[in-house]
This record gives structure tokens, C-alpha cells and sequence, in this order.
């Protein structure tokens, strides 16, 4: 019976985990929030952190969304084919991008750009005695650090999930173009057609989701950091994949809950 | 020595006692540290001189007992109490511990940003002067990761200096570094001194340099204070902790060559 024992002492690390989770996200809205006098500066930080998690990726991004369109209409045209419904790849691919793979695909680049790189940050100032030394000025290290990547991350991650899902769907058109026959006038509309608002929005909201838990993975890993070098290598490792568990997870959820609610069950 | 006379204590602790993890570090401390006096904390490792830091600066909660600056518990104080407490002091650690992603001159500039009203401008001239207070002119675009051991440490005094402390902490000055800029440490020391009168503690385990720059002395041992006094005074201490310090002398490890070589074959046969 110890493995019983094993199990709730690993559902209790899980919850005071998440417990963790969510008092940094409170902590750092309240911070954003109830500091009026410190705004302008945090968002100067924050816009420093957003070219680095937003505009940094945009290359990374573009080119796997782009190629994870063309793979998408390449399996979708696989099957359709045999029906002799290769015109439906476009909202195959529309749907498949914005719903889901744009915004997962987004978050998964970012775990590994910058989640994992806030891990690495606040941990090394955890062991070169920075985050001491804030403390000591009379600074908040959330304040200081967290909040400003919270913004960036709340305002990049959706974007560069429409960008993604662009591209994404330029890549599907790159098939259907050169592979099945559309012309990219008619690719384009037909994704248009196929597509609702409901479909990017629900993908947008689920970045935005995305992009508060890689913060606050990337951010309490960071803090929570031993001493010496070998532990910040820990933190960054636990990062990623702590964030990249969370995100799919979440993700479930949400698929299910948007499925439902459009009456699928 | 005149100075700690009858004014105000602006440290004071009383049956300081400092633990983690159920082990206790500080046995139940008292000392004060009065206005203009540099006192030297001195230990060797493991002595608790760091933990005495941390926990004077209010990194590290005490177990029992109080400290107090000017007055103000800092166990017991809340988080705005410690930040205008905090505002008071300037800590330069060991490393430096300047701000990796930013210049030198944005890290002494920082303070001034957050904790006062002052002109972009006026902050600029402000982290001019004290830069060269510290012999680090020019310096102010390089980034932490350019400069030398000794420089950063000097960087870190300027920027613990940079709101006008009242009191300044200095974690090991001259470790690690060479003889002559250990010197160049000292000496910064005592021109600040000077220069400012104000209360400094400086942890160390350079006994030359505690010679030095110390009016008093402070010797830690195995948490504990072994001694307490004018330099000179702890100098010619009998106290033979305070002796084997002092004099460098190890610490016996074995008391019997035979007790010893009973360890190796102890149980066996």
C-alpha cells in the first residue's frame, strides 16, 4: 500500500505546485495594478521583453508553422484523395491550424525561447546574489522581473499565434497550389469560407492562456533555484517541461470545453 | 571609540538566534553598532559571519531575538517599514551581484530611479560622482560581465552608496582578489569612511585588512561572539579561540595517533 501513500504525496506536490503557479500570477496583476507611479517603467521592461519572446521568434515561428501547413494538407490530401475530396484540404488545413496547431506550435517555440530562458535568468540571479541585491534596494524581484514578462507574453503570444496561424495556412495554400490544383486566389477563399471568427478567437484565447503559464513556470523554476551553477541547468530543464506538460494539458481542457459548448456532445 | 558612548544604537541585536532546517546557526547574539563606527565582522567559515550579514540586512529571518535599525525590529516589521529601513542601507556583496542586463552605470542608476523623484539628468551627473568616488571614471557604459573582480566590487560600493546610505554592509570586500587590489579595496574603505562618517560593517576573514579599516571588531565562532572591542583590544585577547584565530592555528583533528587508527580498524576482525 506505500505506492498510495506515493500517489498523494505527488498529488500534494502537484497542487501546492499549481498553488505556486497561480499566487505569482495574482501577485504580479495586483503589482500591475496597485502601482500607478511604477507603470511607465514596467512597461519600458515589458516592451524589452516583448521584442525578445514576440519579435525574436517571429522567424522560428513563420518557417515551422509554414512547413507544419504543408504537412497537414500533404496527409490531409493522403485520404481526401481517395474520396476525390482533394478541394476540401484548404479548410482542413484552416481549421486544423487555427483551432489548434498554430497556437500549441506557437507555445511549444516559445517554451524553448523564452520559457526556458526566465528559468535561466531569474536562476542565475538567484546564485550571483542579483535577486539579494534587489531585495536589498528595496526593489520587488516581481515586480521588477515578472510583471514586465507577464505583458510581453500576454500581448506577444496571441500575436504570434495569428501570425503563426498565417502561416500556417500559406504553407497549406503552397500544396494546393503547386499539389491540387487551386489557383491562391481560390485557396484563399475557400479557407476564408471554411473558417468562422470562432475559430481564431478560441485559438487566441488559448495563446493567451499558454502565455501566462509559461511565465509562471519560467518565473517560479527560476526562483526557486538552489545554490550553484548546476541547479540553474535544473531550473531551465524543469521549465520546459513542466511548461510543455502544462500547455497540452490546458489545452485538452479547453479543446473539450470548446467542443462542447458549440453542442458536440 | 568616542562616538558609541551614550548615543543611540543604529544596529542593535539581542538574543539574535538564527537556524535553517532545524539546525541553529547563531546562538543568541547581542551587540550594537553605533553611528560613524566601522566595525569588522570577523570569522572564519562556517563561523556564521554570513548568515549575521543576511540576517542584519533582513535577507534572513532570526529564529528568536530582535534586530533593530534605528530602531525598527525588521523581523517584525512590515514590508513598507523594511523598504524605507531598506532605502537607509547599502550592501555591496561579495560578487558585486550588479545587475547582469545592465550597465554599470544603469545599476547605480537604479535606486535613484525607483526611490526618488529626481531628473534623468541629475541621476547621470549622481552616477558620475560616484563612480569616480571609487576609481571607476568612464566606466559607466560596460557591462558587469567586462569588468574585473575588483571592479565590480567597486562598481557594487558605488551603487550601494548611491541613495546616501546610513549604514553600508560590505560582504568579504577583499576576497578573492590580489594583494594589491585587496589594498586598493582597503583603502577605498577608509576614504569613504572619511569622506562620509557614517556606520559601516564590513564581514571579513583578512585579518590584515580587519587591522585596518576596523574601530571595533566583532570575532564570530561557531556562532557565537568570541570577542567584541577596540581593534586593539581584541588584538591582544587571550580568549584562545580568539588566539588561534589570531595566530592562524589549525585546528587539532585527531588527539590521539592510536584513537585515530582505532577509526580505520574499529569492528573489524
Amino acid at each position: 500500500m506505500q505506492w498510495v501513500a506515493a500517489v498523494g504525496a505527488a498529488t500534494g506536490r502537484s497542487v501546492e505546485y499549481v498553488g505556486g503557479l497561480a499566487e505569482i500570477c495574482g501577485r504580479s496583476l495586483r503589482l500591475l495594478i496597485l502601482s500607478p507611479l511604477k507603470r511607465g517603467r514596467t512597461f519600458q521592461r515589458a516592451i524589452h521583453e516583448a521584442m525578445a519572446v514576440g519579435v525574436g521568434a517571429i522567424p522560428i515561428v513563420t518557417l515551422i508553422t509554414f512547413f507544419v501547413g504543408i504537412i497537414i494538407a500533404l496527409q490531409g490530401a493522403y485520404e481526401l484523395q481517395r474520396l476525390g475530396a482533394t478541394q476540401l484540404v484548404a479548410s482542413l488545413v484552416a481549421i486544423a491550424i487555427t483551432r489548434e496547431l498554430g497556437p500549441l506550435i506557437t507555445a511549444i517555440v516559445v517554451i524553448g525561447r523564452s520559457g526556458s530562458a526566465f528559468a535561466a535568468q531569474i536562476g542565475t540571479m538567484r546564485v550571483t546574489e542579483e535577486l539579494d541585491a534587489l531585495e536589498t534596494m528595496a526593489l520587488d524581484p516581481v515586480a521588477f522581473l515578472v510583471v514586465p514578462k507577464f505583458v510581453a507574453m500576454a500581448i506577444m503570444l496571441p500575436c504570434l499565434a495569428i501570425w503563426a496561424d498565417l502561416m500556417g495556412i500559406l504553407g497549406g495554400a503552397f500544396f494546393g497550389v503547386a499539389g491540387a490544383g487551386f489557383t491562391f486566389g481560390g485557396y484563399m477563399q475557400t479557407t476564408r469560407d471554411a473558417l468562422l471568427m470562432n475559430d481564431i478567437t478560441s485559438g487566441v484565447i488559448k495563446s493567451l492562456v499558454f502565455g501566462m503559464v509559461i511565465t509562471a513556470v519560467g518565473c517560479q523554476e527560476g526562483f526557486s533555484t538552489g545554490a550553484g551553477a548546476e541547479e540553474v541547468g535544473r531550473s531551465t530543464t524543469s521549465a520546459v517541461v513542466t511548461s510543455i506538460l502544462m500547455v497540452i494539458l490546458i489545452d485538452l481542457v479547453f479543446t473539450a470545453l470548446f467542443y462542447l459548448a458549440r453542442g458536440g456532445a | 571609540m568616542a562616538v558609541s558612548g551614550g548615543s543611540e544604537p543604529i544596529i542593535s541585536a539581542s538574543g539574535l538566534r538564527v537556524g535553517f532546517n532545524g539546525r541553529e546557526v547563531l546562538h543568541g547574539l547581542e551587540f550594537e553598532i553605533h553611528q560613524g563606527e566601522t566595525v569588522v565582522i570577523l570569522g572564519g567559515s562556517g563561523s556564521g559571519k554570513s548568515t549575521m550579514l543576511r540576517t542584519l540586512v533582513g535577507l534572513q529571518k532570526p529564529s528568536s531575538g530582535s534586530v533593530k535599525i534605528k530602531g525598527v525590529d525588521i523581523a517584525r516589521a512590515s514590508v513598507r517599514e523594511m523598504d524605507d529601513v531598506r532605502k537607509r542601507l547599502g550592501i555591496a556583496f561579495q560578487g558585486g551581484a550588479l545587475i547582469g542586463s545592465m550597465t554599470v552605470g544603469e545599476n547605480i542608476a537604479l535606486p535613484l530611479k525607483e526611490h526618488t523623484t529626481l531628473e534623468s539628468s541629475t541621476i547621470e551627473v549622481m552616477v558620475r560622482i560616484k563612480l569616480e568616488q571609487v576609481g571607476l571614471s568612464g566606466f559607466e557604459n560596460f557591462n558587469p560581465s567586462q569588468l574585473s573582480g575588483g571592479m565590480k566590487k567597486r562598481a557594487a560600493f558605488a551603487r550601494a552608496m548611491a541613495l546616501d546610505p546610513e549604514i553600508l554592509f560590505f560582504d568579504e570586500p577583499s576576497a578573492g582578489l590580489d594583494p594589491i587590489t585587496a589594498a586598493g579595496i582597503d583603502d577605498l574603505i577608509l576614504s569613504l569612511k572619511k569622506a562620509y562618517s557614517i556606520a559601516m560593517v564590513v564581514v571579513t576573514h583578512e585579518l590584515a585588512s580587519a587591522y585596518l579599516i576596523a574601530d571595533r571588531m566583532i570575532l564570530l565562532d561557531r556562532g557565537t561572539i568570541a570577542a567584541n572591542g577596540p581593534a586593539d583590544e581584541v588584538k591582544n585577547s587571550r580568549h584562545p579561540r580568539v588566539r588561534q584565530f589570531l595566530d592562524r592555528i589549525p585546528d587539532s583533528t585527531r588527539d590521539d595517533d592510536v584513537d585515530h587508527l582505532r577509526i580505520f580498524t574499529e569492528g573489524i576482525g
